[in-house]
């Protein structure tokens, strides 16, 4: 299914672009990171620790497990720093 | 309750100003005015501070954050500013305000909007200093601050 990814802060400047539109078989996030991460080095490496990564569903916190269903707009940032 | 994003500088003076005189019988107002952090010892002066972040889901997660303090305190008004984009050491980048019949839950309400602005809403804050940029990292005591509300909340 055709999906949106988005990036946001570093993950955005190590990946080098804000968005893409990509076409994937992937059921869940972590096999959607996992196809990302087999692209190329710069997937890779922004993707290294997941534990600085947080991922969002249609604008909906979810998490790194998390079936991706109908989702059309995944995005992964950073821990969030507002406020 | 409001909310408000913007890139625009605000006067967190004449906002509270403003939101006081529209509290008429409240009895309790409780504000909080976050800065940029100028000068640390340790580091060299930030020239500026960026902050990025995710328009829609910005706006929901501060809506979603404003009603859930809406449903937890009797609050008679709130208000939310929260700004984006490039900002000067000690300009305001987020205020918070709330009125309420009594003082307990006018703090309470601001302090829980607060911990959830910090861990919940899309903002990411990137400081500019002489000859290095940084991506500011999230705090543990963050996440440790959100745990006391869901305690509270049984």
């Amino acid at each position: 299914m055709t999906r949106d990814i988005l990036y946001f802060a570093w993950l955005r400047e190590r990946i080098g672009l804000p968005r893409e539109r990509v076409e994937t078989d992937a059921a869940t996030v972590a096999e959607l990171v996992a196809e990302l991460k087999s692209r190329e080095p710069r997937y890779a490496a922004a993707f290294a620790d997941m534990a600085a990564i947080r991922v969002a569903l249609d604008q909906e916190l979810a998490e790194l497990d998390a079936p991706l269903g109908q989702a059309r707009e995944i995005a992964f940032f950073p821990p969030m720093t507002g406020g | 309750m409001r909310v408000r994003l913007q890139e625009a500088p605000f006067d967190p003076g004449a906002e509270l100003a403003g939101f006081t005189g529209r509290a008429a019988g409240a009895g309790a107002v409780v504000s909080f005015t976050g800065l940029v952090r100028g000068d640390d010892d340790a580091q060299a002066p930030l020239i500026r501070m960026v902050i990025e972040h995710y328009p829609g889901m910005t706006e929901k997660a501060l809506d979603a954050i404003a009603a859930e303090a809406a449903s937890r305190w009797a609050l008679s008004d709130a208000l939310v500013i929260h700004r984006h984009g490039p900002m000067r050491p000690d300009e305001a980048i987020v205020f918070v305000a709330t009125a309420a019949r009594h003082r307990v839950a006018a703090f309470e309400a601001a302090a829980f909007l607060m911990d959830y602005l910090k861990s919940r809403a899309p903002f990411w804050k990137k400081e500019e200093r002489a000859g290095d940029e940084r991506w500011v990292a999230a705090r543990e005591n963050d996440e440790a601050a959100l745990a006391r509300w869901r305690d509270a909340s049984g």
